[in-house]
Protein backbone atom coordinates (compact mmCIF):
# COMPACT_ATOMS: atom_id res chain seq x y z
CA UNK A 1 0.00 0.00 0.00
CA UNK A 2 1.38 3.47 -0.84
CA UNK A 3 1.85 5.78 2.14
CA UNK A 4 -0.68 8.64 1.89
CA UNK A 5 -0.01 12.32 2.64
CA UNK A 6 -1.53 11.94 6.07
CA UNK A 7 -0.24 11.67 9.63
CA UNK A 8 1.41 8.37 10.59
CA UNK A 9 2.66 7.05 13.90
CA UNK A 10 5.74 5.04 14.92
CA UNK A 11 4.46 1.55 15.78
CA UNK A 12 5.31 0.32 19.30
CA UNK A 13 4.75 -3.16 20.75
CA UNK A 14 2.87 -1.63 23.71
CA UNK A 15 0.22 -0.17 21.37
CA UNK A 16 -0.32 -3.02 18.93
CA UNK A 17 -3.26 -4.60 20.80
CA UNK A 18 -5.04 -1.24 21.15
CA UNK A 19 -4.53 -0.54 17.45
CA UNK A 20 -5.71 -3.93 16.22
CA UNK A 21 -8.69 -3.87 18.61
CA UNK A 22 -9.91 -0.36 17.76
CA UNK A 23 -8.68 0.14 14.14
CA UNK A 24 -8.09 3.88 14.63
CA UNK A 25 -8.21 6.19 11.61
CA UNK A 26 -4.44 6.64 11.29
CA UNK A 27 -2.94 7.19 7.84
CA UNK A 28 -0.02 4.77 8.17
CA UNK A 29 2.60 3.29 10.52
CA UNK A 30 6.38 3.36 10.54
CA UNK A 31 8.70 0.76 12.08
CA UNK A 32 12.42 0.69 12.71
CA UNK A 33 13.75 -1.97 10.35
CA UNK A 34 16.15 -3.43 12.93
CA UNK A 35 13.31 -4.27 15.33
CA UNK A 36 11.89 -6.72 12.78
CA UNK A 37 15.06 -8.57 11.89
CA UNK A 38 14.45 -11.57 14.14
CA UNK A 39 13.78 -14.90 12.40
CA UNK A 40 10.21 -15.16 13.65
CA UNK A 41 8.05 -14.60 16.70
CA UNK A 42 5.34 -12.14 17.78
CA UNK A 43 6.85 -9.01 16.14
CA UNK A 44 6.40 -10.47 12.65
CA UNK A 45 2.95 -11.74 13.61
CA UNK A 46 1.70 -8.31 14.66
CA UNK A 47 3.41 -6.45 11.82
CA UNK A 48 1.72 -8.79 9.34
CA UNK A 49 -1.63 -8.00 10.99
CA UNK A 50 -0.95 -4.25 10.91
CA UNK A 51 0.03 -4.41 7.21
CA UNK A 52 -3.31 -5.97 6.31
CA UNK A 53 -5.01 -2.76 7.47
CA UNK A 54 -2.50 0.10 7.21
CA UNK A 55 0.22 1.31 4.82
CA UNK A 56 3.74 0.81 6.18
CA UNK A 57 6.98 2.77 6.12
CA UNK A 58 10.25 0.98 6.98
CA UNK A 59 12.82 3.27 8.61
CA UNK A 60 16.36 1.88 8.92
CA UNK A 61 18.50 3.11 11.80
CA UNK A 62 21.56 0.86 11.55
CA UNK A 63 22.93 0.62 8.00
CA UNK A 64 25.63 3.25 8.61
CA UNK A 65 25.38 4.78 5.14
CA UNK A 66 28.03 7.35 6.08
CA UNK A 67 30.72 4.80 6.96
CA UNK A 68 34.11 5.32 5.31
CA UNK A 69 34.25 1.53 5.07
CA UNK A 70 31.98 -0.76 3.06
CA UNK A 71 28.32 -1.29 3.87
CA UNK A 72 27.58 -4.39 5.96
CA UNK A 73 26.48 -6.95 3.35
CA UNK A 74 24.69 -9.11 5.89
CA UNK A 75 22.70 -6.13 7.09
CA UNK A 76 21.83 -5.12 3.52
CA UNK A 77 20.55 -8.65 2.93
CA UNK A 78 18.40 -8.46 6.09
CA UNK A 79 16.96 -5.15 4.93
CA UNK A 80 16.21 -6.58 1.48
CA UNK A 81 14.45 -9.59 3.04
CA UNK A 82 12.35 -7.31 5.26
CA UNK A 83 11.36 -5.05 2.36
CA UNK A 84 10.45 -8.05 0.19
CA UNK A 85 8.39 -9.54 2.98
CA UNK A 86 6.32 -6.45 3.82
CA UNK A 87 6.52 -4.36 0.60
CA UNK A 88 6.36 -1.03 2.49
CA UNK A 89 5.17 2.14 0.75
CA UNK A 90 8.30 4.00 1.87
CA UNK A 91 11.84 2.98 2.86
CA UNK A 92 14.22 5.41 4.53
CA UNK A 93 17.65 5.64 6.18
CA UNK A 94 19.84 8.36 7.70
CA UNK A 95 22.63 10.66 6.61
CA UNK A 96 24.85 9.35 9.41
CA UNK A 97 27.25 6.60 10.39
CA UNK A 98 27.08 4.15 13.29
CA UNK A 99 29.52 1.31 12.61
CA UNK A 100 33.30 1.31 12.60
CA UNK A 101 35.79 -1.58 12.57
CA UNK A 102 33.15 -4.16 13.41
CA UNK A 103 31.64 -2.27 16.37
CA UNK A 104 28.12 -0.85 16.23
CA UNK A 105 27.84 2.52 17.98
CA UNK A 106 24.12 2.56 18.64
CA UNK A 107 23.61 6.22 17.65
CA UNK A 108 23.36 8.31 14.47
CA UNK A 109 26.82 9.87 14.30
CA UNK A 110 27.62 13.07 12.38
CA UNK A 111 29.52 13.39 9.11
CA UNK A 112 31.89 16.01 7.73
CA UNK A 113 30.33 17.43 4.55
CA UNK A 114 33.02 17.15 1.88
CA UNK A 115 33.48 15.83 -1.65
CA UNK A 116 35.01 12.65 -0.21
CA UNK A 117 32.02 12.03 2.09
CA UNK A 118 29.62 12.75 -0.79
CA UNK A 119 31.36 10.14 -2.98
CA UNK A 120 31.14 7.58 -0.22
CA UNK A 121 27.52 8.26 0.76
CA UNK A 122 26.40 8.38 -2.89
CA UNK A 123 28.05 4.99 -3.56
CA UNK A 124 26.30 3.53 -0.53
CA UNK A 125 22.91 4.98 -1.45
CA UNK A 126 23.36 3.61 -4.99
CA UNK A 127 24.12 0.16 -3.58
CA UNK A 128 21.17 0.34 -1.20
CA UNK A 129 18.76 1.36 -3.97
CA UNK A 130 20.12 -1.36 -6.29
CA UNK A 131 19.82 -3.97 -3.55
CA UNK A 132 16.24 -3.00 -2.73
CA UNK A 133 15.39 -2.29 -6.39
CA UNK A 134 13.62 0.89 -5.32
CA UNK A 135 14.44 4.46 -4.31
CA UNK A 136 14.92 5.34 -0.66
CA UNK A 137 14.53 8.52 1.37
CA UNK A 138 17.57 9.86 3.27
CA UNK A 139 16.97 11.80 6.50
CA UNK A 140 18.73 15.00 7.61
CA UNK A 141 20.49 14.40 10.96
CA UNK A 142 20.24 16.03 14.39
CA UNK A 143 23.77 17.17 15.23
CA UNK A 144 25.64 18.42 18.28
CA UNK A 145 29.07 19.07 16.77
CA UNK A 146 30.59 20.18 13.44
CA UNK A 147 33.80 19.17 11.67
CA UNK A 148 36.78 21.19 10.50
CA UNK A 149 36.75 19.06 7.35
CA UNK A 150 33.26 20.24 6.31
CA UNK A 151 33.59 22.49 3.27
CA UNK A 152 30.02 22.38 2.03
CA UNK A 153 26.68 23.04 3.72
CA UNK A 154 24.31 20.23 4.71
CA UNK A 155 21.79 21.55 2.17
CA UNK A 156 24.33 21.53 -0.68
CA UNK A 157 25.34 18.05 0.38
CA UNK A 158 21.74 16.78 0.33
CA UNK A 159 21.01 18.45 -3.03
CA UNK A 160 24.11 16.86 -4.56
CA UNK A 161 23.19 13.46 -3.09
CA UNK A 162 19.71 13.64 -4.64
CA UNK A 163 21.17 14.68 -8.01
CA UNK A 164 23.76 11.87 -7.98
CA UNK A 165 21.63 8.97 -6.74
CA UNK A 166 18.00 9.86 -7.51
CA UNK A 167 17.15 9.22 -3.88
CA UNK A 168 14.42 11.18 -2.11
CA UNK A 169 14.72 12.97 1.22
CA UNK A 170 13.07 12.56 4.58
CA UNK A 171 12.88 15.98 6.21
CA UNK A 172 12.91 15.74 10.00
CA UNK A 173 11.63 19.11 11.16
CA UNK A 174 12.64 18.53 14.77
CA UNK A 175 16.18 17.64 13.64
CA UNK A 176 16.34 20.97 11.83
CA UNK A 177 15.49 22.87 15.02
CA UNK A 178 17.91 20.76 17.09
CA UNK A 179 20.81 21.21 14.64
CA UNK A 180 20.05 24.91 14.10
CA UNK A 181 19.99 25.65 17.84
CA UNK A 182 23.14 23.61 18.49
CA UNK A 183 24.97 25.00 15.45
CA UNK A 184 23.70 28.58 15.87
CA UNK A 185 22.06 28.92 12.46
CA UNK A 186 18.51 29.84 11.45
CA UNK A 187 16.08 26.91 11.23
CA UNK A 188 13.74 29.07 9.14
CA UNK A 189 16.44 29.88 6.57
CA UNK A 190 17.43 26.22 6.40
CA UNK A 191 13.82 25.12 5.82
CA UNK A 192 13.20 27.87 3.28
CA UNK A 193 16.16 26.57 1.22
CA UNK A 194 15.46 22.85 1.68
CA UNK A 195 14.95 21.01 -1.65
CA UNK A 196 11.31 20.16 -0.89
CA UNK A 197 10.74 18.78 -4.41
CA UNK A 198 12.79 15.73 -3.29
CA UNK A 199 10.99 15.22 0.03
CA UNK A 200 8.76 12.15 0.36
CA UNK A 201 8.17 12.20 4.11
CA UNK A 202 8.35 14.50 7.15
CA UNK A 203 9.20 13.63 10.76
CA UNK A 204 8.00 15.47 13.86
CA UNK A 205 9.19 14.85 17.42
CA UNK A 206 9.96 16.44 20.77
CA UNK A 207 13.38 17.32 22.14
CA UNK A 208 15.03 17.91 25.50
CA UNK A 209 16.55 21.28 26.47
CA UNK A 210 19.89 21.30 28.23
CA UNK A 211 22.93 23.51 28.73
CA UNK A 212 26.37 22.67 27.41
CA UNK A 213 29.56 23.12 29.45
CA UNK A 214 29.70 26.84 28.63
CA UNK A 215 26.10 27.46 29.61
CA UNK A 216 24.76 27.72 26.05
CA UNK A 217 21.34 26.19 25.38
CA UNK A 218 21.46 22.92 23.45
CA UNK A 219 18.64 20.72 22.23
CA UNK A 220 18.77 16.92 22.40
CA UNK A 221 16.83 14.86 19.85
CA UNK A 222 15.14 12.80 22.56
CA UNK A 223 11.83 11.60 20.99
CA UNK A 224 10.48 11.41 24.54
CA UNK A 225 7.64 13.92 24.62
CA UNK A 226 4.93 15.73 22.65
CA UNK A 227 5.81 17.84 19.61
CA UNK A 228 6.46 21.37 20.97
CA UNK A 229 4.93 24.56 19.54
CA UNK A 230 8.28 25.59 18.04
CA UNK A 231 8.31 22.41 15.90
CA UNK A 232 4.62 22.79 14.94
CA UNK A 233 5.36 26.32 13.72
CA UNK A 234 8.27 25.09 11.56
CA UNK A 235 6.05 22.26 10.28
CA UNK A 236 3.36 24.74 9.19
CA UNK A 237 6.05 26.81 7.49
CA UNK A 238 7.25 23.72 5.61
CA UNK A 239 3.74 22.63 4.58
CA UNK A 240 3.10 26.13 3.29
CA UNK A 241 5.83 25.56 0.70
CA UNK A 242 5.50 21.83 0.12
CA UNK A 243 1.83 21.02 0.35
CA UNK A 244 0.74 17.87 2.19
CA UNK A 245 3.32 15.13 2.77
CA UNK A 246 3.26 11.88 4.80
CA UNK A 247 4.11 13.09 8.32
CA UNK A 248 5.30 10.86 11.15
CA UNK A 249 4.87 11.46 14.87
CA UNK A 250 8.05 10.00 16.40
CA UNK A 251 7.76 9.18 20.09
CA UNK A 252 10.21 6.42 21.03
CA UNK A 253 11.08 6.97 24.71
CA UNK A 254 8.90 7.54 27.81
CA UNK A 255 6.04 6.21 25.68
CA UNK A 256 2.59 7.66 26.29
CA UNK A 257 -0.61 5.64 26.00
CA UNK A 258 -2.09 5.07 22.55
CA UNK A 259 -4.77 7.74 22.95
CA UNK A 260 -2.14 10.44 23.51
CA UNK A 261 -0.23 9.40 20.40
CA UNK A 262 -3.43 9.32 18.38
CA UNK A 263 -4.15 12.90 19.50
CA UNK A 264 -0.66 13.97 18.32
CA UNK A 265 -1.39 12.43 14.93
CA UNK A 266 -4.69 14.32 14.91
CA UNK A 267 -2.85 17.60 15.52
CA UNK A 268 -0.65 16.89 12.47
CA UNK A 269 -3.70 15.91 10.38
CA UNK A 270 -5.39 19.26 11.08
CA UNK A 271 -2.33 21.08 9.73
CA UNK A 272 -2.16 18.75 6.71
CA UNK A 273 -5.79 19.53 5.86
CA UNK A 274 -5.09 23.24 6.12
CA UNK A 275 -2.12 22.79 3.77
CA UNK A 276 -4.35 21.01 1.23
CA UNK A 277 -6.38 24.19 1.05
CA UNK A 278 -3.27 26.31 0.60
CA UNK A 279 -1.45 24.42 -2.11
CA UNK A 280 -4.12 22.58 -4.08
CA UNK A 281 -4.34 18.87 -4.81
CA UNK A 282 -1.72 18.58 -7.54
CA UNK A 283 1.36 19.14 -5.39
CA UNK A 284 1.45 15.92 -3.35
CA UNK A 285 0.96 13.52 -6.26
CA UNK A 286 3.74 15.22 -8.20
CA UNK A 287 6.07 14.84 -5.26
CA UNK A 288 5.21 11.20 -4.67
CA UNK A 289 6.02 10.33 -8.25
CA UNK A 290 9.43 11.92 -7.72
CA UNK A 291 10.02 9.68 -4.71
CA UNK A 292 9.18 6.63 -6.79
CA UNK A 293 11.18 7.52 -9.86
CA UNK A 294 14.82 6.56 -10.31
CA UNK B 1 42.78 17.82 5.48
CA UNK B 2 41.90 14.69 7.44
CA UNK B 3 40.12 11.98 5.47
CA UNK B 4 36.78 10.42 6.38
CA UNK B 5 38.27 7.11 7.54
CA UNK B 6 40.71 8.94 9.78
CA UNK B 7 37.98 11.15 11.25
CA UNK B 8 35.73 8.17 11.98
CA UNK B 9 38.60 6.21 13.56
CA UNK B 10 39.40 9.03 15.99
CA UNK B 11 35.69 9.68 16.67
CA UNK B 12 35.10 5.97 17.40
CA UNK B 13 38.17 5.73 19.64
CA UNK B 14 36.94 8.70 21.70
CA UNK B 15 33.44 7.19 21.94
CA UNK B 16 34.84 3.92 23.25
CA UNK B 17 36.98 5.50 25.97
CA UNK B 18 35.38 8.08 28.29
CA UNK B 19 38.84 9.13 29.51
CA UNK B 20 39.83 10.40 26.06
CA UNK B 21 39.28 14.00 24.98
CA UNK B 22 36.84 14.78 22.16
CA UNK B 23 38.34 13.95 18.73
CA UNK B 24 40.55 16.62 17.13
CA UNK B 25 38.50 16.71 13.91
CA UNK B 26 35.72 18.74 15.55
CA UNK B 27 35.42 22.36 14.57
CA UNK B 28 36.80 24.66 17.25
CA UNK B 29 34.22 27.38 16.54
CA UNK B 30 32.46 29.15 19.39
CA UNK B 31 29.23 27.13 19.12
CA UNK B 32 30.54 23.63 19.16
CA UNK B 33 33.90 23.83 20.91
CA UNK B 34 32.63 22.58 24.22
CA UNK B 35 33.56 18.97 24.97
CA UNK B 36 30.16 18.37 26.55
CA UNK B 37 28.78 18.41 22.98
CA UNK B 38 30.75 15.31 22.13
CA UNK B 39 29.66 13.74 25.42
CA UNK B 40 26.06 13.77 24.13
CA UNK B 41 27.02 11.02 21.67
CA UNK B 42 28.81 9.06 24.39
CA UNK B 43 25.78 9.39 26.60
CA UNK B 44 23.25 8.50 23.88
CA UNK B 45 25.14 5.31 23.11
CA UNK B 46 25.60 4.22 26.71
CA UNK B 47 22.02 5.03 27.75
CA UNK B 48 20.72 3.15 24.71
CA UNK B 49 22.74 0.04 25.55
CA UNK B 50 21.87 0.13 29.27
CA UNK B 51 18.17 0.49 28.43
CA UNK B 52 18.48 -2.39 25.98
CA UNK B 53 19.95 -4.59 28.71
CA UNK B 54 17.22 -3.47 31.14
CA UNK B 55 14.61 -4.57 28.60
CA UNK B 56 16.34 -7.87 27.92
CA UNK B 57 17.16 -8.83 31.55
CA UNK B 58 14.23 -7.64 33.71
CA UNK B 59 14.56 -10.46 36.26
CA UNK B 60 18.29 -9.91 36.83
CA UNK B 61 17.45 -6.24 37.29
CA UNK B 62 14.75 -7.04 39.84
CA UNK B 63 17.09 -9.37 41.74
CA UNK B 64 19.89 -6.80 42.15
CA UNK B 65 18.02 -3.46 42.04
CA UNK B 66 18.19 -0.59 39.53
CA UNK B 67 21.42 1.05 40.68
CA UNK B 68 23.47 -2.14 40.78
CA UNK B 69 22.01 -3.26 37.46
CA UNK B 70 22.98 0.00 35.78
CA UNK B 71 26.51 -0.31 37.15
CA UNK B 72 26.80 -3.89 35.85
CA UNK B 73 25.19 -3.00 32.49
CA UNK B 74 27.48 -0.01 31.99
CA UNK B 75 30.56 -2.12 32.71
CA UNK B 76 29.34 -4.87 30.38
CA UNK B 77 28.47 -2.44 27.57
CA UNK B 78 31.84 -0.70 27.79
CA UNK B 79 33.72 -3.97 27.35
CA UNK B 80 31.21 -5.76 25.10
CA UNK B 81 29.85 -3.23 22.60
CA UNK B 82 27.40 -4.62 20.04
CA UNK B 83 28.88 -6.13 16.88
CA UNK B 84 25.61 -5.90 14.95
CA UNK B 85 23.11 -3.12 14.30
CA UNK B 86 20.38 -5.60 15.25
CA UNK B 87 20.16 -5.16 19.02
CA UNK B 88 17.19 -7.47 19.64
CA UNK B 89 19.50 -10.10 21.15
CA UNK B 90 22.07 -7.77 22.73
CA UNK B 91 23.54 -9.25 25.92
CA UNK B 92 24.26 -12.80 24.86
CA UNK B 93 27.43 -12.75 27.00
CA UNK B 94 25.86 -10.91 29.96
CA UNK B 95 25.51 -14.11 32.03
CA UNK B 96 29.16 -15.08 31.54
CA UNK B 97 30.13 -11.50 32.39
CA UNK B 98 28.12 -11.62 35.63
CA UNK B 99 29.87 -14.89 36.60
CA UNK B 100 33.15 -12.96 36.63
CA UNK B 101 31.81 -9.63 37.93
CA UNK B 102 33.47 -9.06 41.29
CA UNK B 103 30.66 -6.89 42.65
CA UNK B 104 28.14 -9.71 42.02
CA UNK B 105 30.07 -12.37 43.97
CA UNK B 106 27.43 -12.57 46.69
CA UNK B 107 24.76 -13.53 44.11
CA UNK B 108 26.35 -16.60 42.52
CA UNK B 109 23.20 -17.64 40.61
CA UNK B 110 22.93 -14.31 38.75
CA UNK B 111 24.82 -15.57 35.68
CA UNK B 112 22.48 -18.55 35.32
CA UNK B 113 19.40 -16.31 35.61
CA UNK B 114 20.87 -14.03 32.92
CA UNK B 115 21.53 -16.99 30.62
CA UNK B 116 17.93 -18.11 31.19
CA UNK B 117 16.61 -14.65 30.32
CA UNK B 118 18.72 -14.53 27.16
CA UNK B 119 17.43 -17.98 26.17
CA UNK B 120 13.88 -16.65 26.58
CA UNK B 121 14.74 -13.64 24.42
CA UNK B 122 16.29 -15.81 21.71
CA UNK B 123 13.28 -18.14 21.79
CA UNK B 124 10.96 -15.12 21.43
CA UNK B 125 12.66 -14.07 18.18
CA UNK B 126 13.47 -17.58 16.87
CA UNK B 127 11.94 -18.99 13.69
CA UNK B 128 8.32 -20.13 13.96
CA UNK B 129 7.46 -23.81 13.61
CA UNK B 130 4.35 -25.87 14.32
CA UNK B 131 4.76 -28.58 16.98
CA UNK B 132 3.73 -32.18 16.26
CA UNK B 133 1.16 -33.94 18.44
CA UNK B 134 2.32 -37.14 20.13
CA UNK B 135 -0.14 -39.27 18.16
CA UNK B 136 2.20 -38.87 15.18
CA UNK B 137 4.55 -41.15 17.10
CA UNK B 138 1.92 -43.91 17.13
CA UNK B 139 1.96 -43.91 13.33
CA UNK B 140 5.64 -44.91 13.28
CA UNK B 141 6.12 -48.66 12.72
CA UNK B 142 7.62 -50.39 15.79
CA UNK B 143 10.83 -51.51 14.02
CA UNK B 144 11.51 -47.88 12.99
CA UNK B 145 11.22 -46.42 16.51
CA UNK B 146 14.76 -47.11 17.67
CA UNK B 147 16.32 -45.35 14.68
CA UNK B 148 13.78 -42.48 14.63
CA UNK B 149 15.18 -38.93 14.49
CA UNK B 150 13.21 -36.13 16.17
CA UNK B 151 13.63 -32.60 14.82
CA UNK B 152 13.31 -30.25 17.76
CA UNK B 153 11.77 -26.78 17.76
CA UNK B 154 14.16 -24.04 16.53
CA UNK B 155 13.39 -21.96 19.63
CA UNK B 156 14.40 -24.71 22.08
CA UNK B 157 17.10 -23.93 24.67
CA UNK B 158 18.32 -26.24 27.45
CA UNK B 159 20.10 -24.95 30.54
CA UNK B 160 21.58 -26.77 33.50
CA UNK B 161 22.19 -24.93 36.77
CA UNK B 162 23.50 -25.85 40.20
CA UNK B 163 20.91 -23.36 41.43
CA UNK B 164 17.09 -23.54 41.17
CA UNK B 165 17.24 -21.16 38.22
CA UNK B 166 13.76 -21.91 36.87
CA UNK B 167 12.13 -21.41 40.26
CA UNK B 168 14.09 -18.20 40.90
CA UNK B 169 12.93 -16.88 37.53
CA UNK B 170 9.28 -17.84 38.14
CA UNK B 171 9.25 -16.37 41.66
CA UNK B 172 10.94 -13.11 40.63
CA UNK B 173 9.39 -12.42 37.22
CA UNK B 174 5.85 -12.43 38.53
CA UNK B 175 5.01 -15.51 36.43
CA UNK B 176 4.45 -17.52 39.62
CA UNK B 177 5.28 -15.48 42.74
CA UNK B 178 4.27 -18.36 45.05
CA UNK B 179 6.99 -20.67 43.71
CA UNK B 180 9.01 -22.23 46.52
CA UNK B 181 12.73 -21.75 45.93
CA UNK B 182 14.95 -24.43 47.48
CA UNK B 183 18.46 -23.06 47.09
CA UNK B 184 19.99 -26.48 47.86
CA UNK B 185 18.63 -27.97 44.60
CA UNK B 186 19.93 -27.35 41.12
CA UNK B 187 17.51 -27.30 38.18
CA UNK B 188 17.63 -28.17 34.50
CA UNK B 189 15.24 -26.13 32.40
CA UNK B 190 13.91 -26.09 28.86
CA UNK B 191 12.86 -22.83 27.22
CA UNK B 192 10.92 -22.69 23.98
CA UNK B 193 8.21 -20.83 22.09
CA UNK B 194 5.87 -23.35 20.44
CA UNK B 195 3.26 -20.62 19.77
CA UNK B 196 2.97 -16.93 20.59
CA UNK B 197 4.39 -17.15 24.13
CA UNK B 198 7.72 -18.34 25.50
CA UNK B 199 7.39 -21.38 27.79
CA UNK B 200 9.71 -22.43 30.61
CA UNK B 201 9.73 -25.97 31.98
CA UNK B 202 11.77 -27.38 34.86
CA UNK B 203 12.93 -30.77 33.59
CA UNK B 204 12.78 -34.06 35.49
CA UNK B 205 16.02 -35.96 36.16
CA UNK B 206 17.73 -37.20 32.96
CA UNK B 207 15.46 -34.96 30.86
CA UNK B 208 18.30 -32.72 29.77
CA UNK B 209 20.57 -35.66 28.86
CA UNK B 210 17.76 -37.16 26.79
CA UNK B 211 16.83 -33.96 24.95
CA UNK B 212 20.45 -32.96 24.39
CA UNK B 213 21.00 -36.34 22.77
CA UNK B 214 18.07 -35.76 20.43
CA UNK B 215 19.23 -32.21 19.70
CA UNK B 216 22.68 -33.57 18.82
CA UNK B 217 21.03 -35.73 16.15
CA UNK B 218 21.08 -39.08 17.99
CA UNK B 219 18.34 -41.54 17.25
CA UNK B 220 15.51 -41.96 19.74
CA UNK B 221 16.97 -45.30 20.87
CA UNK B 222 20.49 -43.95 21.33
CA UNK B 223 19.31 -40.85 23.22
CA UNK B 224 17.12 -42.99 25.50
CA UNK B 225 19.97 -45.42 26.26
CA UNK B 226 22.30 -42.53 27.15
CA UNK B 227 19.65 -41.09 29.48
CA UNK B 228 19.05 -44.48 31.10
CA UNK B 229 22.77 -44.86 31.69
CA UNK B 230 22.81 -41.57 33.56
CA UNK B 231 19.60 -42.32 35.48
CA UNK B 232 18.58 -45.93 36.11
CA UNK B 233 14.89 -45.05 36.57
CA UNK B 234 14.64 -43.16 33.24
CA UNK B 235 11.14 -43.73 31.85
CA UNK B 236 11.08 -43.14 28.10
CA UNK B 237 7.31 -42.91 27.67
CA UNK B 238 6.86 -40.20 30.33
CA UNK B 239 9.76 -38.18 28.89
CA UNK B 240 8.33 -38.48 25.38
CA UNK B 241 4.90 -37.34 26.48
CA UNK B 242 6.52 -34.43 28.33
CA UNK B 243 8.56 -33.47 25.28
CA UNK B 244 5.61 -33.59 22.87
CA UNK B 245 3.38 -31.92 25.49
CA UNK B 246 5.79 -29.02 25.58
CA UNK B 247 5.56 -28.66 21.79
CA UNK B 248 9.27 -29.35 21.37
CA UNK B 249 9.06 -31.78 18.41
CA UNK B 250 8.37 -30.45 14.92
CA UNK B 251 9.29 -33.37 12.62
CA UNK B 252 9.98 -37.12 12.65
CA UNK B 253 12.35 -38.84 10.29
CA UNK B 254 12.59 -42.58 9.82
CA UNK B 255 14.89 -44.75 7.76
CA UNK B 256 18.22 -43.00 8.40
CA UNK B 257 21.09 -45.48 8.74
CA UNK B 258 21.91 -45.76 12.46
CA UNK B 259 25.67 -45.29 12.04
CA UNK B 260 25.27 -42.18 9.90
CA UNK B 261 24.16 -39.73 12.57
CA UNK B 262 23.82 -36.09 11.56
CA UNK B 263 25.88 -33.57 13.51
CA UNK B 264 24.41 -31.25 16.08
CA UNK B 265 23.25 -27.87 14.85
CA UNK B 266 23.58 -26.08 18.17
Amino acid sequence: MPVPSRAGVGLKADHVDAILDTRPDVGWFEVHAENYMGAGGPPHRWLTAICRVYPLSVHGVGLSIGSAGSLDKAHLARLRALVRRYEPGLVSEHLAWSSHAGIHYNDLLPLPYSAETLDRVADHVDLLQETLARPVLIENPATYVAFEASDMSELDFLRALVARTGCGLLLDVNNVLVSATNGAFSAEDYLDSFPLEAVGELHLAGHARERDGRGAEILIDAHDRAVPDTVWTLYERTLGRSGPLPTLIEWDNDLPDWTTLLAEAGAAERRLRAAHGLSGAAAPSGRQSHARAR
Amino acid sequence: MRGLADIQASFAAALADPERPAPPALRAGAETADSTRFDIYRNNIMVGLIEGLERNFPVVRRLVGDAFFRHAARTYARHNPPRSPVLLLYGRGFGDFLDQFEAARSVPYLGDVARLEWARLDAYHAADADPLAIDRLAAVAAPDLDGLRLTLHPSLHLLGSRFPVGSIWAATSGADPATAVDMARGEDVAVLRPGPTVELRILPAAGRTFIEGLAAGRSLGAAARAAAEAHADFDLSSHLSGLFGLGAVIALETGLPVDNQPQAEK
